[in-house]
């Protein structure tokens, strides 16, 4: 899937790695961590990974993998997100996220998923001149959105969240989030929706060089040297980390493996 | 964000805030022992007189039991736990589960994929499947997605499926339905203290029936098709108590923009909205209807209004199925209460781009509009074209709107009321009569419409950067069509008498 073309550019590592379809991406995803330093994993793959673990006990654990699930069960959430940033305000809804005369495409199949993609954020009014995610491009070069307060309220579209991870947003980092869109984010594992303590969104400027520290929930803002405190990510964590509602579910006994 | 000051502090007279927030207080084991000592003494009596036969959890015996709120209660019963606080992270099980054209694709592509290809659903009969958001188009993925609905409950045997078989010229089977919302209330599906989830924000439309209902993603819904379950977080309560006799120029809009104006887009984010009240208590259920549709322009969770004799009567020819009304208890805990005297409230708007920016229609009579928009989930029930047509009606008869006026009934059977249901005071006329005579568009099939934007064939929708004033629930950038789009939402009397004027217009000016 994506992986080709992340290769060839690595600095935005997190659009490299393959969402939605966990099933099918786990292998690319391994061999991708492979090739790449362990920061530089998202939660991505751990999710990738322990679904594996989880559905397929005699597949190969290489030492990545069990590194990832070891990493994850005794810090929480050893990862780190690396890449430039895309800032946004407040109460961007998902009409502005994605707007309706999109949403005839179904997320869960593959073609369509990667079209969301290219259309993210495609209905921010026209006072944001910078677009985030260049015509005829399937993903954006921002791995992470800096937003203010109530990101994601209106309408309960999943097609939101996976639209953003489609593109290849890897974290957001708002104020505060609309409930449903927050849920979509955990249950699909699309995009990690984080918490910041103040408006990170106004000292922020989209392109800026930012690193997100998961286990310290702490963001760096490389470009103008300030960090910034997250809020953890509390008890979406285990869902996340164990991928999403469905292997979460599986893993505690509630579905069938 | 949206800060209408002298609203906002004109209005503080009439709408109180009495607890302030209190987010640890349900932390406080305090309060708990306090009620704990009265259960206690009351419990001794009952034990001596019937000697306990089988072994009690001690969560059961109401030595742990504080009030709960009627939200925490449906929790409570459909997660099988005696007592719950807001906070805790419970697997309930769904009465009923909606899903549609835009998120019902998805939502069988993730059961599909999890549970896989052969997988049946846990109940055909709970299950609820109303095409209804791209329905008049030749979009051919939306058509596709119809199709795949329709498959799917073919192969599943569901039961409730609404099918729409003929798409031509805006003309649709007469077993169709229309807007979700709406066709799940006059199908009888929404039952007092029951589980409903929908892959629609909207879905807590049905919390005026006294249920908990929400919306949920693809995914949760994928997982409620396999399991019938799904992990919920119990929301604190904030309650609203509206007292008063409602005035003839207001609507349940211009009380829920009331309140989105007071609390913000985010202001009961995760929250229950409950409503109760003398005024609440006069309300129709489609105005109630009305008040728990738009909870979620606030970030809400849900709203919900106690069934009373009104719900029960709605009910009698809708449902045979039995349903248990749940009460909060006097003692259940409110994260805030808010106090509104309904009789001081004047018509309103929420002005461009977001609901909760609120102002008087009167102070924005000089917003010259485009057009006008009368429909959806919100704004175009049966009762909401009455209102329409009343203003219409008042305007002496011979008022001509002056700006295109778009009418769009939610469902199949609203469409029918508006041509066959005489129109009171009006001598007999139906409402498609008045508003044909006014000079209206005609009525057209129902669907979402031009609400949510869609495909750019869809009717009404705004693909111009024009005024719209909307008797629907949202106005972010780009929501009817066009990102530079304006759009006033308001109730269904100010919609009648602003197309009468082409101008914002308070409806006082034409009732009165």
């Amino acid at each position: 899937m994506a992986a080709a073309a992340s290769l060839a550019n690595p600095t935005t590592f997190a659009s490299s790695l393959p969402r939605g379809h966990h099933h099918q991406a786990s292998a690319s995803v391994s061999t991708f961590s492979f090739s790449n330093s362990r920061k530089q994993r998202s939660f991505k793959s751990l999710i990738s990974q322990s679904i594996l673990a989880s559905n397929s006990p005699v597949a190969c654990h290489t030492s990545i993998v069990s590194a990832a699930t070891s990493d994850s069960s005794s810090s929480g959430s050893a990862t780190s997100f690396h890449g430039l940033c895309y800032v946004v305000g407040d109460n961007i809804d998902t009409d502005q996220i994605i707007p309706a005369e999109y949403l005839t495409l179904v997320p869960s199949k593959p073609d369509e998923y990667k079209k969301l993609g290219s259309y993210a954020l495609i209905g921010l009014p026209a006072s944001y001149e910078t677009r985030f995610v260049e015509p005829g491009e399937y993903q954006s070069k921002y791995s992470i959105i800096i937003g203010g307060d109530n990101f994601g309220c209106g309408s309960s579209r999943e097609h939101a969240p996976v639209a953003l991870g489609a593109a290849g947003v890897a974290a957001v980092v708002a104020e505060s989030y609309a409930r449903i869109f927050f849920r979509n984010s955990v249950a699909t594992g699309e995009v990690y929706p984080l918490e910041s303590e103040g408006r990170i969104c106004e000292e922020c400027k989209t392109g800026d060089t930012v690193t997100i520290e998961l286990a310290q929930s702490l963001l760096i803002n490389h470009t103008t040297g300030k960090e910034y405190k997250l809020k953890p990510i509390g008890d979406a964590g285990p869902v996340i980390e164990a991928g999403g509602i469905f292997a979460y579910a599986r893993k505690a006994g509630m579905i069938p493996a | 964000m949206s800060t209408p000051c002298s609203i906002s502090s004109g209005s503080s007279s009439f709408f109180n805030k009495i607890s302030q927030k209190d987010g640890g207080q349900y932390a406080q084991p305090s309060f708990a022992i306090t009620i704990s000592k009265q259960k206690q003494a009351s419990r001794k009596i009952v034990s001596i007189m019937t000697p306990q036969t089988s072994e009690r959890k001690p969560s059961t015996t109401g030595s742990v039991k504080t009030g709960m709120t009627m939200t925490e209660k449906i929790f409570s019963r459909a997660s099988e736990k005696s007592h719950l606080i807001p906070g805790e992270n419970v697997w309930v099980n769904v009465d009923t589960l909606m899903t549609h054209d835009v998120c019902g694709p998805g939502a069988i592509g993730v059961f599909k994929k999890e549970f896989g290809n052969n997988a049946k659903v846990w109940d055909r009969e709970k299950i609820v499947i109303i095409p209804d958001h791209y329905i008049f188009t030749s979009d051919e993925r939306a058509n596709r997605n119809v199709d795949i609905l329709r498959d799917f409950s073919n192969e599943q045997n569901i039961k409730y499926f609404y099918d729409i078989t003929d798409r031509g010229n805006f003309k649709a089977n007469p077993d169709y339905k229309g807007v979700c919302h709406i066709a799940l209330a006059q199908e009888g599906h929404c039952r007092p203290g029951e589980i409903l989830l929908g892959t629609d924000s909207h879905t807590c439309t049905a919390g005026a029936f006294g249920q908990f209902a929400t919306g949920i993603g693809n995914t949760d819904a994928g997982f409620v098709l396999g399991t019938g379950k799904l992990l919920l977080k119990v929301p604190p309560t904030l309650r609203f108590v509206m007292d008063g006799e409602m005035p003839d120029y207001l609507l349940a809009k211009d009380l829920i923009l009331q309140i989105i104006g007071e609390i913000s887009v985010s202001g009961a984010t995760y929250k229950a909205m409950e409503f109760v009240g003398t005024t609440v208590e006069s309300l129709s259920m489609e105005e109630r209807m009305t008040l728990c549709n738009m909870v979620v322009e606030a970030g809400g969770k849900n709203g919900i209004v106690p069934a009373d004799a009104t719900t029960f009567k709605y009910l009698e020819d809708k449902t045979s199925m039995p349903y248990e009304p749940v009460y909060s208890d006097d003692q259940a805990r409110f994260l805030s209460e808010y106090r509104i005297d309904v009789t001081k409230l004047e018509p309103l708007v929420a002005k461009p781009h977001s609901p909760d920016n609120r102002a008087l229609a009167r102070e924005c009579k000089d917003v010259k509009l485009d057009r006008v928009y009368i429909g959806s989930c919100t704004g175009g029930k049966t009762e909401d074209f009455l209102a329409a047509a009343r203003v219409f009606l008042a305007s002496g008869g011979n008022g001509k709107v002056k700006v295109p006026t778009f009418i769009v009934p939610a469902t199949q059977k609203v469409w029918m009321d508006l041509y066959t249901l005489p129109v009171p005071g009006s001598g007999g006329k139906t409402c498609s009569q008045i508003f044909e005579q006014a000079g209206c568009d005609s009525p057209r099939s129902p669907s979402c419409g031009a609400c949510v934007g869609g495909p750019l064939d869809n009717y009404a929708r705004m693909n111009e950067p024009q005024v719209c004033l909307s008797t629907t629930n949202r106005n972010f950038p780009g929501r009817m069509g066009h990102k530079a789009g304006q759009i006033y939402l308001a109730s269904p009397y100010t919609a009648a008498a602003s197309a009468l004027t082409g101008f914002v217009t308070d409806p006082r000016v034409f009732l009165h």
